[in-house]
């Protein structure tokens, strides 16, 4: 096992710059056949290549979150505020994973931009391919049984960009968003575990250089 | 259900009906893990769509809860290690 993973990591730097643009060619053609999506989405954010991009870009996130508090004065915000920064980078990392092909993720970009409501309505009009469903979605919510449509409604807070989504985009940008998810708290949970898992106490490291 | 059916037809970029709103919905029950539910029984589409906000929301709690531990040691932990974990993360997938 230890010989394929230095085998992969020398063509690993090189493979990384290339999978994301292979990525990119190939989610283009995923965009444009809905239905082999669901079954593309699992696969996409199970494979170790997605895990291995996400912690990387995940990785130097971080270190610019950790430097950027360590400037800071007060030790208290450090902690207290700390969860919520490096959340807001996992987030951010994440949606840029999805490379705007989905609405979750753009959703999350276009927060992070803090433009006004009017301009994000504007943007995600743009964005979206189906705008012309949007009549139609008001109407079709109203035909299902109460308890499912209520039901429909909390899962669309949940997901982000999704609150006035039709229900098959909406299930689709949920499984997608389930998958990444999952995907995120596995690269999380890795990474805590190396770095809990490697002692501080190095010889000759500084603690806060 | 044919009454509510009929006045669909109206929307008719909008195809699916509600049963297949419902089977999209079981579409979602494999990604879900399955602790209690046994396969054969019925699964409704609204325990679905409660299975999935729980889940979701269970998912947040997580990368929260990770995020805080991981800002903890990431401040304990000095810039030399963060770089170090980079490699790590590199070799180990």
């Amino acid at each position: 096992m230890a010989a394929s993973m230095m085998s992969n990591f020398d063509g690993s730097l090189d493979a990384l710059s290339m999978e994301s643009s292979r990525k990119k060619r190939r989610k283009t053609g995923v965009v444009e056949e809905d239905h082999n999506r669901s079954s593309e989405t699992g696969v996409r954010w199970r494979s170790e290549t997605e895990q291995r991009i996400y912690s990387t870009k995940l990785a130097e996130a971080l270190r610019q979150v950790r430097r950027r508090s360590s400037t800071s004065s007060a030790a208290v915000a450090k902690v207290a505020g700390g969860g919520r920064d490096v959340k807001e980078a996992a987030d951010r990392v994440l949606a840029t994973a999805a490379k705007g092909t989905t609405r979750w993720s753009r959703a999350i970009l276009t927060a992070r931009l803090r433009i006004s409501k009017t301009i994000h309505k504007k943007r995600k009009a743009r964005v979206t391919g189906d705008n012309r469903l949007k009549k139609t979605e008001v109407r079709r919510e109203r035909i299902m049984l109460p308890v499912v449509q209520k039901k429909v409604r909390v899962l669309s807070r949940l997901v982000p960009g999704c609150r006035k989504t039709s229900l098959p985009n909406l299930l689709e940008e949920t499984t997608d968003y389930i998958a990444a998810l999952k995907m995120q708290v596995r690269a999380m949970a890795a990474l805590a575990e190396l770095l809990s898992g490697s002692p501080v106490n190095r010889p000759g490291s500084s603690v806060n250089s | 259900m044919s009454s509510r059916r009929s006045s669909s037809s109206s929307s008719r970029a909008s195809k699916p009906s509600d049963d297949e709103i419902k089977e999209l919905v079981l579409k979602l029950q494999p990604l879900l893990p399955q602790l209690h539910h046994s396969r054969n029984a019925p699964v409704s589409a609204s325990s679905i769509l409660e299975e999935t906000c729980s889940y979701i929301k269970r998912l947040h709690r997580e990368v929260e809860d990770l995020s805080k531990r991981l800002s903890q040691l990431l401040d304990s932990a000095g810039i030399t290690d963060v770089d170090e974990e980079l490699i790590r993360t590199l070799l180990r997938h």
